[in-house]
């Protein structure tokens, strides 16, 4: 645990970025959270002709943008409509530029959308709410609830922040499996660092005579290479679903992929240098006093 | 050790039988090698049998979400302005068997229709699978409901065409101008001489003299009830009635009143519904998804394994072992338990197989540092488990919680209830309840009866 800062400095590294950029670019939020509607159509020269595609149907409906997706793909986003404007829109098109696909279609009445939003809220509140109070339970001294509980927001925060910053370069939204991901990330957080504290706990049962410091190295040096192992394990699975795995389901990968990481990484080197951080602060308030 | 022996025993058994469960009903088996050709395709020997008199035969079948094979989810607001608030629920419930019967006739197969209340706001959610037109879908689903009496022409049913074919029978019938629209409320009660089921009608000014001419004219007639074109029940007119309330006795049991009544509402109490949400899925797009995150599931496992082996020698050679026994357990459950698997469902799955090998490693590495204190093998072994399982545990109760919060099994109005998330918080439990099994108690046998130093 001599490199303190270095493991708060790597942290910062990371978080500061996506701070920055949850702070100026904020998240993108889906349709499933503010409403409207989204077309993935597949066809020859749709994805060529963009700016057209977007004066051609302009005045059937409103549409916010054209972007490319897969091969020989677009996603027309804009305000909520109805199946038959979209049956009209696709028409159009194919007047235009022969056969089209409808690979989806999805339409958000702007009431389900904050209804939803609301929903996704409470479950983070109620899945932190249950983790604070098990962790709690679980270690009845305050410093290693509240370590926990700073190293889950590290992850919340460093995963939100990679999200702000693919929404502003790549276009992925925020949607309802984010939100999913999310979630797990928490669990994934907790789940590492309990492992650690439970072995801090055990030393220091065993050995009363070594310091907080002493004890939380050597439980760190300890659990270490489980806690590396059992990543490499998750994240060569979750780096095959990224890598080759289903197009619908990629950025929901790489939100776990990067929870998992945040999440290992946290308990050892955010959690532990946390508790320690905890206990010479408040030596020094004793001391003053 | 021989308790160890049937433990493992137990274990063979339970894994070949989950196999079994596991296996798609048919499948090819194809295998070359040099001269040797096998071509086949298999078919699973039907399991189906009577156990206490009762008849099992369980399918098994892997459920498709609608991600997976294409169609089309509706979310429909049913307006209630014209409801009384005592007859909402009716009503609601009513326009949801106008659906479910309509696609039923469709012949969509296994349509989802649910609804949902939440305050205010009555709601139906439909899901149908395998819809490519989605404008004739929303025909289907958006319509209101047609409630209208029809009398049988006397000359026409007596002719022999009518008996002929059910459309003919369908022709012996007349428009009355008695709709729906007159009915003021269907209810279902009790004779009070025989306490059969009857169902009670109450017709509105305008009906009760339209249906008072009916009955007056046609003693002995048919007036069948005729919802969406189809009649849902014929009955006789017994005797004129003038008062505007009728009933209608006939041998039915609790159940089917019910239902006849919830059709008779949906004509008494018709709600004009709207889109709320709607969202198509093109089939193509999910087969190609799921054949990808399939592959990509092997690799992993592939991967997995192969890390485990290269690290932990013959451990991880049993530790993959059990990656094995779990998969199939995994498996087996889901077409047990009836899941449905969606795209993000696969994700879990393959999230719970890299968490899976957690507890084993957890385990291997506590078993080593008791081997470096100088413990003889046989008891590190014992104690890398013993000293795990307080970890193995706490470390699993958040991801279970955490899970539970996303399948929301009580259908909390304040929580998500969509299926994909759904669908992933529900492989993501079943994955780590099975990975605790497999993890401590099927690596353990293995270990403890084929490591010996």
């Amino acid at each position: 645990m001599k490199f303190k800062p270095l493991y708060f400095a790597i942290s910062l590294c990371f978080l500061v970025p996506g701070i920055i950029s949850l702070l100026v670019f904020g998240l993108k939020p889906a349709i499933d959270f503010t409403g409207g509607s989204l077309i993935e159509l597949s066809g020859e020269g749709l994805q060529d002709n963009r700016e057209e595609i977007k004066e051609q149907i302009g005045d059937l409906y409103e549409i916010s943008s054209v972007q490319k997706s897969g091969e020989n793909q677009i996603i027309i986003r804009g305000k909520e409509i109805n199946n038959e404007t979209k049956d009209g829109v696709i028409a159009k098109l194919e007047e235009k530029y022969g056969e089209i696909e409808e690979k989806r279609f999805g339409t958000v009445g702007p009431t389900l959308g904050k209804e939803l939003l609301i929903k996704t809220l409470t479950a983070i509140v109620i899945v932190s709410g249950i983790i604070t109070l098990y962790v709690w339970k679980q270690f009845s001294e305050l410093k290693y609830g509240v370590s926990a509980i700073l190293a889950m927001f590290h992850d919340s925060l460093i995963l939100l922040g990679a999200f702000s910053l693919l929404g502003h370069f790549y276009g992925v939204e925020v949607d309802v499996l984010f939100v999913t991901a999310l979630l797990t990330t928490l669990s994934f957080s907790i789940h590492d660092t309990i492992v650690v504290f439970d072995r801090i706990r055990e030393l220091r049962h065993r050995n009363q005579r070594l310091n907080l410091e002493q004890v939380v190295s050597a439980a760190v040096i300890e659990t270490l290479s489980r806690s590396i192992n059992n990543s490499v394990t998750i994240i060569l699975m979750l780096l095959a679903l990224v890598l080759i795995g289903g197009e619908s389901i990629r950025w929901f990968a790489v939100a776990l992929l990067i929870g998992a990481i945040t999440g290992t990484y946290s308990s050892t080197f955010t959690a532990a240098p946390l508790l320690l951080l905890w206990e010479s602060v408040r030596k020094k308030f004793k001391n003053r006093g | 050790m021989l308790k160890q022996l049937r433990i493992f025993l137990l274990i063979i058994i339970l894994t070949l039988g989950a196999g079994f469960v596991a296996l798609p009903n048919e499948f090819a088996l194809r295998f070359n090698f040099r001269d040797f050709h096998l071509d086949k395709q298999v078919v699973k020997p039907p399991v189906d049998f009577n156990f206490l008199g009762r008849r099992i035969a369980p399918r098994w079948e892997l459920k498709r979400g609608l991600d997976i094979q294409g169609g089309m989810q509706v979310v429909l607001q049913a307006n209630m302005s014209e409801i009384a608030v005592a007859d909402r629920e009716l009503a609601l419930e009513s326009a949801k068997e106008i659906i479910l019967r309509r696609v039923d006739m469709f012949g969509i197969n296994e349509p989802l229709v649910q609804t949902a209340v939440r305050g205010e706001d009555y709601r139906i959610i439909v899901e149908l699978a395998g819809i490519s037109d989605s404008a004739q879908a929303l025909q289907l689903v958006g319509q209101t409901a047609q409630l209208e009496f029809k009398l049988q022409n006397q000359e026409k049913a007596s002719s022999p065409a009518a008996t002929s074919s059910a459309l003919a029978w369908l022709g012996t019938f007349e428009e009355t101008g008695l709709t729906g629209k007159q009915l003021k409320r269907s209810t279902v009660q009790f004779d009070q001489n025989t306490g059969e089921p009857i169902i009670s009608l109450e017709f509105d000014s305008e009906g009760t003299k339209l249906f008072a001419d009916i009955t007056k004219d046609n003693v002995g007639g048919v007036l069948a009830i005729f919802l969406d074109g189809f009649p849902i029940t014929t009955p006789t007119i017994n005797s004129p009635i003038l008062t505007g309330t009728a009933q209608l006795s006939g041998n039915f049991d609790v159940e089917s009143a019910k239902q006849l009544n919830i059709q008779l509402s949906a004509g008494a109490l018709p709600v004009p519904i709207q889109v709320l949400e709607q969202r198509n899925i093109g089939a193509s797009l999910g087969q190609q998804s799921v054949q990808d995150s399939i592959r990509a599931g092997l690799v992993g496992i592939g991967l997995v394994m192969l890390f485990m082996i290269l690290y932990y020698g013959l451990r991880g050679v049993l530790a993959s072992l059990a990656l094995v026994v779990y998969s199939i357990l995994t498996l087996a459950t889901y077409k047990i338990l009836g899941v449905t698997l969606t795209l993000p469902g696969i994700a879990g799955l393959l999230l719970s197989i890299g968490m899976a090998v957690d507890a084993n490693i957890l385990i291997f590495e506590r078993m080593k540092e008791e081997l470096r204190a100088n413990k003889p093998f046989a008891h590190a072994l014992e104690l890398g488990f013993g000293r795990s399982w307080d970890s193995i545990k706490d470390a699993n109760l958040a991801t279970i919680m955490t899970a539970l919060v996303l399948i929301n099994p009580l259908n909390f109005n304040f929580l998500n209830t969509s299926g994909l998330v759904r669908g992933f918080g529900v492989t993501l439990l079943i994955g780590v309840l099975i990975s605790l099994f497999t993890g401590v108690i099927v690596t353990r046998t293995f270990l403890r009866l084929f490591l010996k130093k």
